[in-house]
């Protein structure tokens, strides 16, 4: 399992990035659902989102999952390529297929790299 | 596979499990004398007797087989169905054979269903079809719901053209009851608009415009300019369309719809009493994660032979449950299996000719009809059927037709008030030059008398 330190986590398995304000889900997430086919991200560039509200959905071969918001804020990017190329979830869920970027607002319930890797651990016994 | 669901052994441990002694212990909640009650039946009959008296019940309809003529359309048309097709239908593997969520043992009826989506998406110049639903009208109502979808929710109005057949719209507003979605372009002086003056009432909160081709009265309109108009607004076209029209007219498809739907009933299916039928459903591929129902595919087995399987299956059942985007899951299989068989059978040319024999049967009977005293055709390009004004209230001049033996168009005045004497005619190949001619005979006759 893939975690990067630099990064904060939530229990609901996105990654954050503080220093980008990137979001995305983790190789944790991507591996749990397996094959990954589809992705729509429900919101646009310039909307406010709120923590804990769905920002994205993706479909993979045997489930479907909706995406958080971990933190409350401004959307200033959205990844418009991923649509076309849901299958980067699996290959590279830290990097090209970070969902949406945002700035500004409170931030949620988030963990650090250990945490995160410990709550894991957790959760598949 | 064994349909007794269980041993006396397991019952008694269902019962001992809940409980209580016997089957009739369950009972005792209801007051004895309320059990079995007399139900003051006639004395059975013998199978003989029973047989004689339903034939005799039976033989009281009158049918368009064998009684009456018919020029009745309105979305149910009279056409020749090839009597293999039934013959398909009635084979034990399709007729009781329900929902293939079991690859290994479903082949026969996956591919059936998978040949069905290559004849609709073929026939409606689409890229993808699903495995059908009930009818014209639902499948008009799950287009609502992927626009809704697709916009998330973010656009709530629906514009259905004035010409959309009025039991269709029905449909749309029962089943999108509680969406808070707002339906326009239903005004009855909307109805002598152009499809491109009714498109300009698009606006940046309608998801979806909904026309019909060949439109409710029978017009064939190109439909290609509107959806242009409606896509630099912003918003998704809907294509409701016959499929008979379609073997000769342009395809929606190459118009830039972006959903086709309609009523499989002409292809191969009779009337019976309105039903059952079966919709079709066709849509780009950009958005068949947002299409209701299901979807065959093809692949290859682990030994690499073809293999066919419910391959998009992001419903409430499976993938995506409480987010899915409709309640429904299952398909009209029998019914969409008779349509596949009937495309079959006739192939592209034979569909073009029966397309063509409806088309050059109803331009004669108008034609003709036009020379009568006191009744007028409508104008414009129609395909297998017209409006018909005429001297006298539809339904007296029907009634009058009836006695002849013939069952006339559809009375419009039922849905629009200001068509009081007018009538849908429809004509397709089972119609006869001869019974063209009789009709025009007994109608001649309504204006003298």
């Amino acid at each position: 399992m893939n975690t990067p330190a630099n990064l904060k986590y939530t229990k609901s398995d996105e990654w954050f990035d503080p220093a980008t304000g990137k979001v995305g889900i983790t190789d944790y997430a991507q591996s749990q659902l397996s094959d990954i086919v589809f992705v729509e991200i429900l919101v646009d560039e310039g909307d406010t989102i709120e923590a804990g509200k769905a920002i994205a959905s993706v479909e993979s071969v045997k489930a479907s999952a909706e995406i958080y918001a971990p933190a409350g804020g401004k959307v200033v990017a959205v990844n418009k390529g991923l649509a076309d190329k849901p299958e980067a979830i699996n290959t590279d869920a830290f990097g090209e297929a970070w969902m949406i970027q945002f700035e500004g607002g409170s931030a949620g319930d988030v963990m650090d790299a250990a945490a995160y890797e410990k709550y894991c651990k957790e959760r598949s016994h | 596979m064994t349909y007794i669901p269980i041993s006396p052994k397991e019952r008694d441990a269902m019962l001992e499990t809940v409980g209580v002694k016997s089957l009739d212990d369950l009972f005792d909640a209801i007051p004895v004398k309320h059990r079995f009650p007399k139900l003051n039946l006639p004395a059975a009959l013998t199978e003989m007797e029973a047989m004689d008296e339903l034939s005799g019940l039976a033989n009281a309809n009158e049918n368009v087989r064998s009684d009456l003529v018919s020029f009745l359309g309105a979305g149910m048309y009279n056409h020749y169905i090839p009597s293999v097709v039934d013959h398909m239908l009635r084979r034990g593997e399709f007729y009781t054979a329900y929902t293939p969520y079991q690859p290994e043992i479903s082949q026969g009826t996956l591919q059936a269903i998978f040949e069905y989506q290559s004849l609709m998406s073929a026939l409606t110049g689409m890229d993808v079809s699903n495995a059908s639903h009930y009818d014209g009208a639902t499948a008009t109502a799950e287009a609502v719901n992927l626009a809704f979808a697709q916009y998330r929710g973010k656009r709530r109005k629906v514009l259905m053209s004035p010409s959309l057949h009025p039991q269709y719209r029905e449909v749309v507003r029962t089943y999108t009851q509680g969406m808070e979605l707002e339906s326009a372009g239903d005004a009855e002086s909307d109805l002598e608009l152009s499809p491109e003056a009714f498109a300009s009432q698009v606006d940046d909160n309608t998801c979806l415009v909904i026309v019909q081709y060949p439109d409710f009265f029978g017009r064939v309109y190109d439909y290609t300019k509107l959806i242009e108009d409606v896509h630099a607004k912003g918003a998704l076209v809907c294509v409701v369309a016959n499929p008979t029209a379609l073997a000769m007219f342009k395809t929606p498809g190459s118009m830039g719809a972006d959903i086709v739907v309609g009523d499989g009933q002409p292809l191969g299916i009779p009337m019976w009493y309105g039903g059952p039928s079966v919709g079709f459903f066709t849509t780009r591929k950009n958005m068949v994660h947002k299409m209701a129902g299901r979807l065959v595919g093809e692949t290859i087995d682990s030994r690499g032979q073809r293999a066919y399987v419910l391959t998009l299956t992001a419903r409430e059942q499976h993938i995506k449950r409480e987010r899915a985007t409709s309640n429904i899951c299952t398909n009209q299989g029998l019914i969409a299996l008779g349509t596949a068989v009937y495309l079959s059978v006739l192939g592209k040319k034979g569909l073009r000719q029966v397309a063509e024999l409806c088309y050059q049967k109803a331009h004669y009977a108008a034609r003709e009809l036009n020379k009568v005293k006191g009744y007028k055709v409508s104008d414009g390009t129609f395909f297998h059927e017209f409006v018909l004004e005429c001297p006298a209230p539809a339904s007296e001049i029907n009634a009058h037709l009836l006695e002849h033996g013939i069952i006339g168009g559809y009375d419009l005045g039922q849905d629009f008030p200001s068509l009081a004497n007018q009538m849908l005619i429809a004509v397709t190949e089972m119609n006869t030059k001869q019974e063209i001619d009789t009709l025009i005979e007994v109608l001649s006759e309504v204006d003298h008398g």
